[in-house]
């Protein structure tokens, strides 16, 4: 179960994350894309899944990460992520709501550039009862 | 506006040229790597039964981000788009051996000046697998 004083806070990532060319070029290679200067729209995700796999999963929150399922997922950014990049993420828990025997949680995930918010990411995720 | 080049004005209402991309093992293997997500049931069709799934299934971010591709593509490249949204309604089931098809397609549904707004639709085996996909871009 997730813990419901989990809303509303937020979880800062342990560890700072750089982006290397080749993760960019790796990413751009698998959907096609050959102009590798700036890291596709997507490519976030890599950064915030595994920052959320690190902080949902505490024991103080309780994510079942086994039984995870992702509903939906948006970006917003404001520049394109590229090859030096260093971010630090945090993941905050927006909504929680418990339907048909699943907990959907809404987290939203700022990744900061020194002070510079480059990209904010919503994922609606269901951990299946 | 001055017809550049014969390209078309931008309007809305406007579809833009439909793609269709191929998934396949393979390419949720190279997505897994390149993401980081090495959730078994995009890998291991033994796996994906035992937790219910009729198959293997793509990674639903490989489908947005292949969706992200075609947009990109139209918008002239990966530092276009500014918001890009997306529900996954239905997973895209890869069995072994086969290429199954991703078909996308987008209307253009409002033009601020140079930022446009997209109304994509990606199916399939003609089954929508993404629902209220959008993407804001500046082109």
């Amino acid at each position: 179960m997730i813990n419901p004083d989990s809303v509303g806070r937020t979880f800062k990532g342990v560890e700072e994350v750089t982006v290397t060319q080749s993760e960019i070029d790796a990413f751009a290679a698998v959907i096609g894309e050959s102009d590798t200067s700036v890291a596709p729209p997507t490519f976030s995700i890599r950064i915030s899944l595994s920052q959320y796999e690190s902080i949902l999963t505490q024991p103080e929150i309780g994510v079942d990460w086994t039984r995870l399922v992702h509903g939906d997922q948006k970006f917003e950014i404001f520049r394109p992520i590229v090859a030096g990049d260093v971010f630090t993420c945090s993941a905050t828990i927006e909504t929680l709501r418990v339907a048909a025997g699943n907990e959907i949680i809404t987290v939203r995930s700022d990744l900061h550039n020194g002070s510079e918010l480059v990209v904010t990411s919503w994922s609606t995720l269901v951990v299946r009862g | 506006m001055v017809n550049i080049g014969g390209a078309r004005m931008i309007e809305v209402g406007m579809t833009l040229p439909e793609k269709v991309f191929f998934m396949d093992r393979a390419l949720l293997k190279a997505y897994a790597d390149a993401s980081g997500d090495h959730n078994p049931i995009h890998q291991n069709e033994e796996f994906a039964r035992s937790v219910g799934l009729p198959n293997v299934i793509s990674h639903g971010m490989l489908t947005m981000a292949l969706a992200g591709k075609y947009v990109t593509e139209w918008a002239g490249g990966s530092a276009t788009v500014r918001e890009f949204s997306a529900r996954f309604i239905k997973p895209v089931i890869v069995p072994a051996g086969v290429k199954v098809d991703l078909t996308v397609v987008a209307t253009v549904t409002e033009v601020d000046g140079d930022t446009f707004t997209l109304d994509i639709t990606a199916t399939s085996a003609g089954v929508k697998v993404l629902g209220m996909a959008k993407a804001v871009v500046v082109k």
